[in-house]
C-alpha cells in the first residue's frame, strides 16, 4: 500500500464501508439487516435520518429478495443503487442475481462474508458468495476495512463503464473485517466525486420513451445475450487495473488491481488466497523467510473476471503452489482458488504440483501456526516430490 | 440485425412477433347463443378479443395464445374450443 493522504480515524470496518457508499451519492439504497452486515445498513440508514445522503432514497424491505428486486428496479430507471447482504441473505438473492446481470444493471454491493446454514453459523466463511460464482456478478475480495471501502467507488466506475454495465459485489470477511476497529482514511466526498464521474446509462426506463428489460429471448438468440455478458466481464477484466492506477493518484492509496502479489519474484512456494486471511499470511511470509524458505503470496482481488493471463504469469516460476479456501465444494473436497487455479495452469506447459487446503471455515481462527505448518508441508513435499491432495487444514479429526 | 444489451427492447416487437403461433386449440363463436356481455374481452389474457360492428366479440387469431378462458369464463356457452389444424 503506498503512502496515505487523508487523516487516520479508528472507526469499525462496516462505518468505513457505509461511509465510503456515502460519497459516491447512491440515488436508492435497499438493504435487509443480516448478520454481520446489518452495521453497514444501520450506518447508512443513519446517515439517511441525518439528511447526509441527499436526495438518497433508502428502502426499508421485508427480505433480501425484495432489496436486490427493488434495486433492479431503481437501476433501471439510471439510479445509482447500493445494497449490502450475507449468507442467507445473499441465497435468497439468487434468482434476482441472475437477472440483475442480465438486465445489465451495475448495482454494487457488499457481500459481509459468512458461512451458510445448516448448521445454523453466523460466522465468517466465504461459501456464501463463492456459491454465487456464476451468477454473472464481478467478484472482488478485500482484504481489510480500507481496501473494502476503498473498492467501494472503484466498483461503481468499474461496473457503470458502458462497456462492462455489469452488477459487482465487494466481498469481505464477515466480523473479521466488518466489526473489527482500525484506523481508516475514510474517503472524502471530494475525492470521490473528481474520481467518479455521474452514473448516465445508454438505456433508462422512461415512460416517454419505453423500452423492456430483460425482454423474452427463444433459442435463436439467448446465447447470445449470455455471451455478450461475457463480453462485459472481459472489458470489466481490462478496466480493473486502470481503475485502480486512477484511484491511487487521486488517493494514493494501491492495493493491487487484478491481483496483487507480495514477495513473489523470487518465491519457490506459491501461497494463493483471499479476504482477511492475506495479513496474516504476510506476516508468516516474512518470518519463514528469515528461516530462508523462499514463500511468497499471490493475492486474488478479482474473483471474477478470473484474471487468468496475469495469474499464470505470476505463477509461471513457483515450486509449488498452496491455495487457502474459506469454502469448499462439497463432493470433490476442493475450494473454489484451488479448482481455478488447477485449471489456469492446465493448458500451459507448466506441471507445477497444486495442493489445495480449505480452512477458516465457520469462523475458525486462522493462526500464524497454521499457516506454518502448511508451508512446512508444502516445502516438504516439494523436496520429496509428493503430491498433497485437496484436504482441510484444521480438521478435527477426533469429532469426526 | 445487432441485439441490445440486457435484452432491451422497444415497444412494438409482438408486432413482428406474432404469438398466435404457439396455440394448439382455436376459441370459435357460435354467436347465435351469444348476449354481448363482454366478458370474454374483459377476461382475455392477451387482450386480443374486441368488440366488432355488430356489438359481437371477434378474435385477433395471430395472438390468441388458445388458453381457452375466453370459452371457460363465456356464461352461455358460445365459445368452443377446437382443435387448431393447419
Ligand atoms: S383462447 Fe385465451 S387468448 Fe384466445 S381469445 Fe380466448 S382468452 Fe383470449
Ligand atoms: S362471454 Fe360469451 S356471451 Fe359474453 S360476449 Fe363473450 S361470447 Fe358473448
Amino acid at each position: 500500500m503506498s503512502e496515505l493522504k487523508a487523516e487516520l480515524k479508528v472507526v469499525e470496518g462496516s462505518y468505513a464501508v457505509a461511509h465510503a457508499v456515502k460519497t459516491c451519492h447512491p440515488d436508492v439504497i435497499a438493504a435487509y439487516p443480516i448478520t454481520p452486515q446489518t452495521h453497514i445498513a444501520e450506518n447508512l440508514s443513519q446517515f439517511n435520518a441525518d439528511g447526509e445522503l441527499g436526495n438518497c432514497e433508502y428502502i426499508t424491505v421485508e427480505s433480501e429478495f425484495s432489496a436486490l428486486s427493488t434495486l433492479i428496479g431503481a437501476s433501471a430507471t439510471g439510479a445509482r443503487t447500493y445494497a449490502s447482504t450475507a449468507s442467507q441473505g445473499l441465497a435468497l438473492m439468487h434468482e434476482a442475481l441472475f437477472n440483475a446481470a442480465g438486465m445489465r444493471l451495475p448495482i454494487v454491493m457488499t457481500v459481509a462474508n459468512r458461512a451458510l446454514s445448516a448448521p445454523l453459523s453466523i460466522w465468517n466463511d466465504q461459501q456464501d458468495s463463492i456459491a454465487q460464482r456464476d451468477v454473472g456478478w464481478i467478484q472482488l475480495y478485500a482484504e481489510d476495512p480500507q481496501e473494502a471501502a476503498d473498492m467501494t467507488p472503484q466498483a461503481y466506475k468499474i461496473s457503470e463503464d458502458r462497456d462492462v454495465m455489469t452488477p459487482a459485489m465487494i466481498c469481505f470477511d464477515g466480523f473479521i473485517l466488518t466489526h473489527v476497529y482500525e484506523p481508516v482514511a475514510l474517503l472524502e466526498e471530494e475525492l470521490t466525486d473528481e474520481f467518479l464521474p455521474p452514473f448516465n446509462p445508454e438505456h433508462i426506463l422512461d415512460p416517454k420513451n419505453p423500452e423492456t428489460f430483460g425482454a423474452f429471448a427463444d433459442p435463436s438468440i439467448y446465447t447470445e445475450f449470455r455471451y455478450m455478458q461475457e463480453l462485459g466481464m472481459r472489458e470489466a477484466l481490462k478496466k480493473i487495473d486502470p481503475v485502480a492506477e486512477e484511484f491511487r493518484e487521486i488517493y494514493g492509496r494501491y492495493y493491487g488491481g487484478l491481483l496483487d502479489e507480495y514477495r513473489l519474484d523470487d518465491a519457490e512456494i506459491v501461497l494463493v488466497a483471499m479476504g482477511s486471511i492475506i495479513g496474516t499470511i504476510k506476516d508468516v511470509i516474512d518470518e519463514v523467510r528469515r528461516d530462508g524458505i523462499k514463500a511468497g503470496l499471490l493475492k486474488i482481488r478479482s474473483f471474477r473476471p478470473f484474471p487468468l493471463d496475469a495469474v499464470r504469469k505470476a505463477l509461471k516460476n513457483a515450486g509449488i503452489i498452496v491455495t487457502l479456501d474459506k469454502n469448499i465444494s462439497i463432493g470433490k473436497c476442493e475450494g473454489a482458488l484451488c479448482t481455478e487455479i488447477k485449471a489456469a495452469l492446465y493448458n500451459t506447459r507448466l506441471d507445477t504440483p497444486v495442493v489445495g487446503y480449505m480452512l477458516g471455515h465457520g469462523g475458525r481462527d486462522v493462526p500464524p501456526e497454521i499457516i506454518k505448518k502448511i508451508i512446512n508441508k508444502a516445502t516438504r513435499s516439494m523436496k520429496d516430490g509428493l503430491t498433497i491432495e485437496s484436504s482441510y487444514a484444521d480438521l478435527k479429526e477426533e469429532f469426526v | 440485425m445487432r441485439l441490445c444489451i440486457g435484452g432491451i427492447v422497444e415497444p412494438g416487437t409482438t408486432l413482428a412477433n406474432k404469438t398466435g403461433g404457439w396455440r394448439s386449440f382455436k376459441p370459435e363463436y357460435h354467436y347465435e347463443r351469444c348476449t354481448k356481455c363482454g366478458l370474454c374481452e374483459l377476461l382475455c389474457p392477451e387482450s386480443c378479443v374486441a368488440r366488432g360492428d355488430e356489438g359481437y366479440y371477434e378474435i385477433d387469431y395471430d395472438y390468441c395464445k388458445g388458453c381457452g378462458i375466453c370459452a371457460h369464463e363465456c356464461p352461455t356457452g358460445t365459445i368452443e374450443m377446437v382443435l387448431e389444424v393447419k
